[in-house]
């Protein structure tokens, strides 16, 4: 049986996949985004584990609300704890729910093998992928590691005919330049099962974690893009 | 044949006063959208400026734009009164100006008194003589029969909100059998009542035959306010403009005379649609007339007022009156309840802007037509100002023909009636139990003496066995203490217009109610799941603090292990409540509602075991307390859906707050 360290639970998702979605947020991640908003999914720790069959346990308790919607998992970055995530998933299908993951697609190794992310996808409805920043360098200066693995996710997604939503969160001065989002849709356009492209304006509402957790808050200062901004990159973008 | 009636399908609501007969014939279901809507008119625009001017006044002079001193409010007592007479489409207010609060002292002379000295007004000397010397008030019939026990009880706040002072409101007149039936029929049918026959002259039938007699009366001044307007009422309603009128007039004369903590409207604007179609259909009327009847009629209801105490709008969050028309719903026949009307009735939120009054409340079913659905759900949306209650559970017990009172207590309409019972405050009796039933805040003996709990840390056994103790105790003198009022209230200040729209024989609630039930479920998990430390006053022992050591399951997380504690918290209590007689062998209920009043009650609340602090709020209604349900919105809805309806029949509230942002994306 495998053991899923857990962040926490929302069992009325809105905004994150189709419908309405129980969501499963799994704790740890490799990346380190200036704007992350839930810096207290970094870390793993072993504060609240939880098996397969328990979290299906408690999924089963709201199959009513979720019949139209389903399950997403998110984190964190919980392909991190793909041997879980695979089991749930497949467990999930069986039961004919709608199964979503969201992820930056940071696991993926476009140099080596894929089993587990290929196993995966064979229970996995829609894919959420977070595409930081098209511009490698940026991409580091934005998360501290390589865009590579990510665009090769993309396609690897792609290839395999899974559906996608592409997300780009809007950080004026980070993500807002012209060309760079020009780029991007140039990227996305070609991939050829992207079912939606979302605008995600960067908003300061996790900064009191960056305080409770003595982290120093990356950007200090920077404000939520104004409706213009947020107006070009969705004209360009969607 | 009655004029009215032209048209109208159906025969037993035109032998028997029978409403829901008459609308099952004749309404016409709809389950198109809303593009049939229109706008205010130029007309509707300008009275609601000049209502909207009056309500900033309103505001700005503290709450209250106006005071009657002198007259005592009857049905008759007013010359008519208006907004604008050449404008209003919908005639009739309380007083002789709009928002001028009327002053209704049957209910207790101290608290109309206190209510004008708040506000700078002072009550003419003739009238506190006369209900000081010579007519007594429902508060001092209560207060000539209270027991020392029941006055300390009060006190405390262990038992509170009592409707002692107050109108217990809570009761829906069917002022649509005014439009259908007109008055001069309504007295037939009351005089049929009365003369039906020999019977024993037992005191049961010595008080309802003084009572048909007071319905009586209550009708024919009805008839005379009216035709103080111009109107005559004798005869049905021949119009759509007459029925809405009539059915105002019905409520009116109700606001008139009591000073209810609820006064519903009903349930209208399905039954007012079948003469808006009538009229529709004889080309008599257009769909821009049949809204702007509607916006009238909602803007008087808009500007219904009490005069009332500031402790009494602290204790209810603002100035409510609770004029609640429940919208849509099902039949038991399976077609749907929702007609063009229920539309211009939300609509008006549109057409006026949002606003709390009237309390609009869609009844929900999963069966309802989805274009009113995804109606309710923009408008929401817009106005946040729609209140949804399940249909698909009240119908099992209500049929299709019932209304809300105030905002969850369920009565089918004209056939029932309820006698409103305010709360007890389980948070304290808690309390109680682990201190002897000595009052926390007060410091003294409350309850019939009993050995407090002296260990260090709580036992759950133990605190259950002297809350079951204390609830005992305390499920007794609340009955008592309602019978008690409710026997007075009709005594001396019996709701005889409103009950004159009733059956002669109606089924009477004994509406109870318990406050704080998330504390006491969080603080008896607290004891049973981790470890509970008392922190004791060196002087009074009384227990002031709680430490708890580790985590324990709190309700709101749709976590069985406290959410079973919360269910047997509610039937146990609400078996303790069954165990008594209750006055006119009314049927006994219980409400977990507490929507405003809640900060009240935390307030005369010492520290409670889960961590709550002395003072804080409590959570509302049956909702968890704030910040305890951290799994969302499903997992806290899903504990609060498992308290069982069977023994909180009164009703069961989750106050839910969100923003629109998070309920999805297009």
């Amino acid at each position: 049986m495998t053991i899923a360290n857990v962040h926490s639970i929302e069992t009325f998702g809105t905004v994150d996949g189709p419908g309405v979605r129980y969501i499963l947020f799994l704790r740890g991640c490799p990346l380190r985004c200036k704007y992350c908003h839930n810096p207290d999914t970094w870390k793993m720790s072993n504060d609240r584990l939880m098996s397969v069959d328990e979290v299906i346990n408690d999924i089963k308790k709201y199959l009513v609300f979720i019949k139209s919607g389903g399950v997403t998992v998110s984190g964190g970055e919980p392909l991190l704890q793909i041997d879980f995530l695979i089991e749930l998933f497949k467990k999930l299908k069986n039961m004919h729910i709608h199964t979503c993951v969201d992820t930056s697609g940071i696991t993926y190794n476009k140099n080596g093998k894929n089993n587990k992310i290929e196993a995966l996808i064979k229970y996995t409805d829609l894919v959420l992928l977070d595409l930081k920043h098209i511009d490698n360098k940026k991409h580091i200066e934005i998360t501290k590691k390589s865009n590579e693995n990510i665009l090769a996710f993309a396609q690897f997604l792609d290839q395999h005919h899974i559906p996608m939503w592409i997300r780009h969160v809007l950080v004026p001065g980070l993500t807002t330049d012209e060309k760079d989002l020009k780029r991007l849709k140039d990227f996305i356009n070609t991939l050829s099962n992207v079912k939606k492209v979302e605008v995600i304006p960067y908003h300061t509402l996790g900064v009191y974690k960056y305080e409770g957790l003595g982290i120093e808050y990356p950007l200090k200062g920077v404000k939520p893009p104004s409706k213009k901004q947020i107006e070009i990159a969705k004209n360009i973008l969607t | 044949m009655k004029k009215g009636w032209e048209g109208f399908k159906g025969n037993l609501w035109k032998t028997d006063i029978n409403v829901r007969d008459f609308i099952q014939h004749n309404y016409k279901p709809y389950s198109g959208d809303e593009h049939f809507l229109v706008g205010p008119t130029d007309r509707t625009k300008k009275i609601w400026d000049k209502v909207f001017n009056l309500l900033q006044e309103e505001h700005k002079k503290g709450g209250t734009l106006d005071m009657d001193t002198d007259i005592i409010s009857t049905i008759v007592s007013h010359e008519p009164g208006y907004i604008d007479k050449d404008l209003e489409l919908i005639v009739g207010l309380q007083t002789d100006k709009p928002l001028k609060r009327a002053l209704q002292p049957f209910g207790g002379i101290r608290m109309a008194t206190n209510s004008l000295t708040e506000y700078d007004y002072k009550i003419d000397p003739r009238v506190t003589e006369i209900f000081t010397k010579y007519r007594k008030t429902h508060n001092q019939g209560v207060y000539d029969v209270y027991t020392t026990e029941m006055r300390l009880a009060r006190k405390a706040g262990i038992i509170t909100g009592l409707p002692d002072a107050y109108g217990r409101g809570r009761i829906i007149g069917d002022y649509r059998r005014i439009a259908l039936y007109g008055i001069d029929l309504l007295v037939l049918d009351k005089k049929n009542q009365l003369n039906c026959g020999r019977f024993t002259m037992t005191e049961d039938i010595i008080r309802l035959r003084e009572e048909l007699t007071e319905q009586i009366n209550a009708l024919q001044d009805m008839k005379d306010m009216a035709l103080s307007y111009g109107i005559d009422m004798s005869e049905p309603a021949k119009t759509a403009k007459e029925a809405i009128q009539f059915t105002y007039f019905g409520f009116l004369a109700a606001v008139k005379e009591q000073n209810g903590a609820a006064m519903s409207i009903g349930r209208v604007s399905t039954f007012l649609d079948i003469y808006i179609e009538r009229d529709l259909e004889r080309g008599i009327l257009t769909e821009e007339e049949a809204q702007e009847l509607m916006d009238d009629f909602v803007i008087k209801l808009r500007i219904i007022r009490f005069a009332r105490t500031q402790a009494y709008n602290e204790l209810f969050t603002g100035d409510p009156t609770w004029v609640t028309e429940s919208i849509g719903g099902m039949g038991i026949d399976g077609r749907t309840l929702v007609t063009k009307n229920s539309y211009r009735v939300l609509n008006t939120l549109n057409n006026l802007g949002p606003a709390p009054e009237p309390n609009m409340t869609v009844l929900w079913s999963q069966s309802l037509p989805v274009n009113f659905k995804n109606f309710c759900a923009k408008t929401s949306i817009d106005t946040s100002a729609i209140q949804y209650e399940n249909d698909d559970l009240m119908r099992q017990y209500y049929g299709d023909d019932y209304g809300i009172a105030c905002c969850v207590s369920a009565m089918r309409i004209g056939k029932e009636m309820q006698f409103f019972g305010a709360r007890a405050n389980l948070a304290k009796a808690l309390l109680y139990a682990i201190n002897g039933g000595v009052d926390e805040v007060l410091e003294r003996q409350v309850t019939p003496k009993f050995s407090p709990i002296t260990s260090e840390y709580l036992d759950y056994d133990m605190v259950k066995e002297k809350f079951e103790q204390v609830t005992d105790w305390l499920a007794e003198l609340y009955v008592n203490t309602l019978n008690a009022i409710h026997y007075m209230h009709d005594k001396y200040s019996y709701e005889r217009s409103m009950m004159a729209l009733h059956d002669k024989h109606v089924k009477r609630y004994f509406a109870t109610g318990i406050a704080g039930l998330s504390v006491v479920a969080d603080s008896l998990s607290a004891i049973k799941y981790s470890k509970v430390k008392v922190i004791r006053d060196e002087k009074t022992n009384l227990a002031i603090d709680f430490e708890i050591e580790g985590e324990y399951p709190s309700y709101g997380n749709n976590d069985e292990r406290v959410d079973i504690i919360a269910q047997k918290i509610v039937e146990e209590f609400m078996n303790r409540i069954r165990n008594h007689y209750t006055y006119r062998n009314s049927f006994p209920t219980l409400s977990i509602l507490t929507i405003t009043s809640n900060v009240v009650y935390g307030k005369k609340t010492g520290t409670t075991p889960d961590g709550r602090k002395a003072g804080e709020p409590f959570a509302p209604g049956a909702n968890p307390m704030h910040g305890r349900d951290i799994n969302g919105a499903l997992a806290s809805l899903s504990s609060v859906a498992t308290i069982p309806y069977e023994h909180a029949q009164d009703g069961i509230s989750y106050t839910f707050s969100i923003v629109p942002e998070a309920l999805g994306k297009d």
